[in-house]
């Protein structure tokens, strides 16, 4: 009931908006224009922040070094340093596998790694990266749908039919195409298609992910899926009281390969600062971070798993170079066996 | 009402903003130089036409769906008696805020077989729920999350619509529900059409929803492709970016003007008695806001609960919620300064649109517009590769600016949709008769037609908002070093398996955003009255 006002509400609101407005983008400016000093590790990080960023504080700490990271997914980062190219501002490249390290090895935009770093952990034939840690493939289970000794010792027993309509499996993700590389280095393309085909026709169920898939055989969705240890060890932890477990294939079985996380120097970076990090995150007490608290397969220093993480006798990563150029075969094999990725 | 010139200077402005909209596209055409023979029969192959099918059939369904629901809620929120009006008008935008992947894996676990809600009716003897992936899933989930781009539009043409239309068409003897479609609806429609493009468009560029449900689109196969064949992705990032641009000119050529009601500074809002009608609105809102916010919420508050009583899972690198205050502020300063850059920057081009006759119209529309269609990823790398071979640009490199552009570049079409709306529901009469009193045309501007424009901007700001809250892909590669905001804490945490921290940073995101669009779009709506 006031009509002769109501002008001076909104006017006083536009300009209570762009006083705001003005106030902010001043704080952002003021935040943006933080300098760059030149004892700065700059890292592009395809592993999460939780599973690393203490072992980053501890290292700027003890070497007195600034640390800046970027924390993505490793294929968009490694399509980020493509675009950046000579440009980029990065030391240290971690890929949460070794395909988007071979992607930017092709693009020669990697440094070759000295002989002493390497040789601290399971490194490619080109000297393109180092191992930092490993995650093993198995088959995670719902104890209360599948008795311990009905567990399959091999993949290839997935593909019969007391398994039929059981099993999931993520077809679109990274790890498991991973692991089908590794499969169809060892064994071939043609038995690697047999399998998948199997597979699909045993009516194995797909997902968008290891997560999807450890959370459905939590909840009784499907009885057991193809995924990395850590993610079922990870969930074991946020609730303990989770059905799920994992299990291993037989030592040397296809499904038993590990998937290595990995690190690189990028050409464009400073090579000296970019090695002592890398042989930092290979020191005893990193791998003991990485062993203990982010539940994965230490790789260098002699440390072991922890305690509940059953260890294979040998770890093998297969044919490390492989699982960069061999992506696109594999892509092609999982089309064909009827999977729409 | 379109035929008259438009004056130069309002030709200039729009011509500078639509080349800052234009980067993305010209990236992608940069990118796309080279391709060959080969790659164009792979372009044109199935594999390309299967998914871009399902696509258009996926975005098409999820848009006209969003769109019923959207206006439907906003005209019972807005008109209606219902009870507890105001929470519900705070509760029906805030779907739109949850990232899609965490929407996606909250609502599996809510609905999916073994889930909260087979768990909550097994006493009923319900069990054996239907799977949830592939089409039902991926248009369960968006739909859900969608239906705000329509929603906030809608509302804010309603909260200016005049409401002598409704009073007479009652007082003629029309019962609610006739009014409503032939009184209301017809008024609504500009607002509702411009939501439901949006909705449209969001689901012809969204990834985390259809790649968690298994459904195969144009954007999963981009993302599939991009590390093995990087030019076959660069070229489907360019079918998807035609595909939108088509849409978006088919859009706007098909929809021709209807009489638009001058938008009015309400008196009294009109409110009409639900009466028996009652208890069906009142479904109509729990179902919806229940689907897409009160059951993610439960599940969000279930994970963060764990980590509360269980101090290993909980918080596990972070010191527990002052870890959060960082990214929250981070948060709210981008996305509020990235609504009110992109309203103030698409104007110009709403005026010119939506008032004047102009040869550039039609192209200025489409190129604000579509760059909503594209993956945030491409816009990512839009921006870097813009920052570093424009020499003035290179010390913007990783500098919030940059990432503020990158936002009003990839969402100002949200903005400038309800721009549209709102300059086309002003009374050009009301500036003719403060020209004859003697105003000059800013201060027309200003004092007459931006104060009755307000809702719809402040809706269309809103939605950017929104959508800055918990844009990823951007966030992700283009911020400055150790930039957090709480979608990339939501993102990190999830991706390591960290529930009960996606579940916290989760439920501080729709908190802050309820309290933003409250005081930031809700109140700014009700000023009017």
């Amino acid at each position: 009931m006031r009509p002769k006002f109501h002008m001076q509400y909104p006017l006083r609101t536009i300009i209570h908006t762009a006083s705001m407005f003005t106030v902010l983008t001043a704080a952002a400016l003021f935040i943006a224009c933080g300098e760059r000093d030149d004892e700065t590790l700059t890292i592009y990080s395809g592993r999460s922040e939780d599973l690393i960023a203490p072992l980053l504080d501890r290292f700027a700490e003890e070497t007195d070094t600034k640390v800046q990271v970027r924390y993505a997914d490793s294929v968009e980062l490694a399509l980020l340093i493509r675009e950046e190219g000579e440009q980029s501002p990065t030391d240290v490249f971690i890929s949460q596998s070794p395909g988007p390290i071979a992607f930017l090895a092709e693009l020669r935009l990697l440094r070759a790694l000295s002989e002493d770093v390497l040789d601290l952990a399971p490194h490619s034939d080109g000297r393109q990266w180092v191992a930092i840690t490993g995650r093993q493939r198995v088959l995670v289970y719902n104890r209360d749908q599948i008795a311990a000794d009905d567990l399959p010792a091999s993949i290839f027993e997935l593909t019969e039919p007391q398994w039929e309509g059981r099993i999931g499996f993520a077809p679109s993700n990274g790890s498991f195409q991973d692991f089908v590389t590794l499969f169809r280095m060892d064994h071939g393309d043609d038995m690697a298609l047999d399998w998948l085909q199997g597979l699909v026709a045993n009516g194995a169920q797909t997902y968008g992910n290891n997560n999807a898939i450890v959370q459905a055989v939590a909840r009784s969705e499907i009885d057991a899926g193809l995924v990395n240890h850590y993610y079922n060890e990870r969930l074991k932890v946020e609730n303990p009281n989770t059905p799920s477990a994992n299990h291993r294939f037989a030592d040397g079985d296809p499904g038993a390969v590990m998937i290595a996380t990995a690190a690189s120097a990028l050409s464009s970076g400073d090579q000296e600062l970019a090695e002592q990090f890398i042989r930092f995150l290979l020191e005893a007490e990193s791998q003991r971070y990485f062993a203990e608290e982010t539940l994965e397969y230490p790789l260098a220093a002699g440390v072991k798993p922890a305690a509940g993480i059953e260890a294979p006798a040998t770890i093998d990563f297969g044919t490390f170079d492989a699982l960069g150029g061999g992506l696109e075969r594999t892509l092609e094999l999982i089309r064909e066996a009827g999977l729409d990725i | 009402m379109l035929a008259r010139r438009a004056p130069i200077s309002l030709v200039a402005a729009s011509v500078v903003t639509a080349m800052v909209f234009a980067i993305p596209f010209g990236y992608l055409v940069v990118r796309n130089l080279s391709a060959d023979a080969a790659l164009l029969s792979a372009v044109a192959s199935r594999q390309t036409l299967d998914p871009l099918i399902r696509t258009l059939w996926l975005a098409i369904s999820v848009s006209l769906t969003a769109t019923l629901i959207g206006t439907l809620l906003a005209w019972i929120t807005m008109r209606t008696d219902l009870p507890g009006r105001t929470f519900w008008r705070i509760a029906c935008p805030l779907p739109l805020v949850l990232p899609s992947f965490v929407a996606g894996a909250a609502m599996l676990a809510a609905y999916a077989p073994g889930g909260l809600l087979e768990q909550l009716l097994s006493p009923f003897g319900v069990s054996g729920l239907p799977r949830i992936d592939g089409y039902p899933g991926a248009f369960m989930v968006l739909t859900s999350i969608t239906y705000p781009y329509v929603y906030l539009p809608v509302a804010a043409r309603l909260a200016s619509l005049p409401p002598s239309l409704e009073e007479a068409a009652r007082l003629l003897g029309h019962r609610p529900i006739p009014t409503f479609r032939r009184v209301v609806w017809p008024q609504l429609l500009p607002a509702s059409r411009a939501g439901g493009l949006l909705t449209f468009l969001y689901v012809v560029s969204d990834f985390g929803v259809v790649q968690l449900m298994g459904f195969q689109t144009l954007t999963t196969r981009i993302f599939t492709t991009r590390l093995v064949d990087t030019s076959l992705s660069f070229a489907l990032g360019l079918v998807l970016a035609i595909v939108a641009l088509v849409i978006v000119m088919s859009e706007r050529l098909a929809s021709r003007d209807v009489a638009i009601a001058a938008g009015e500074p309400a008196r009294r809002p009109v409110v009409i008695p639900l009466g028996r009608w009652r208890p069906a609105a009142l479904l109509a809102l729990i179902g919806s806001v229940g689907i897409g916010l009160i059951a993610p919420v439960i599940v969000l508050s279930w994970w963060a609960y764990r980590g509360l009583v269980n101090e290993a899972a909980g918080f596990a690198s972070t010191e527990g919620m002052t870890a959060l205050i960082e990214p929250t502020w981070n948060t709210v300063s981008v996305s509020v300064a990235a609504a009110v850059v992109s309203v103030a920057l698409v104007l110009p081009v709403a005026f010119l649109t939506a008032r004047y006759r102009s040869p550039f119209a039609g192209p200025l529309n489409a190129v604000v517009v579509a760059g909503f269609a594209l993956p945030g990823l491409v816009i990512a790398l839009s921006m870097v590769f813009m920052a570093l071979r424009v020499p003035a640009l290179s010390a913007l490199y990783q500098t919030l600016p940059l990432l503020l552009l990158a936002y009003v570049i990839h969402f100002g079409a949200q903005a400038y949709r309800s721009a549209q709306v709102g300059v086309g529901a002003v009374d050009e009469r009301l500036g003719e008769a403060a020209r004859t009193l003697g105003a000059g045309r800013l201060r027309r501007l200003w004092r007459v037609e931006l104060p009755l424009m307000l809702p719809p901007l402040a809706a269309g700001g809103g939605l950017v908002m929104l959508s800055t809250m918990k844009e990823l892909p951007a966030t992700l590669l283009a911020a400055p070093l150790g930039f957090d905001t709480l979608a990339t804490r939501i993102w990190t945490a999830n991706e390591g398996g960290f529930l009960a921290d996606a579940g916290m940073a989760s439920l501080v995101l729709i908190a802050v955003s309820a309290l933003l669009t409250w005081l930031l779009v809700i109140r700014r709506a009700d000023h009017l009255r």
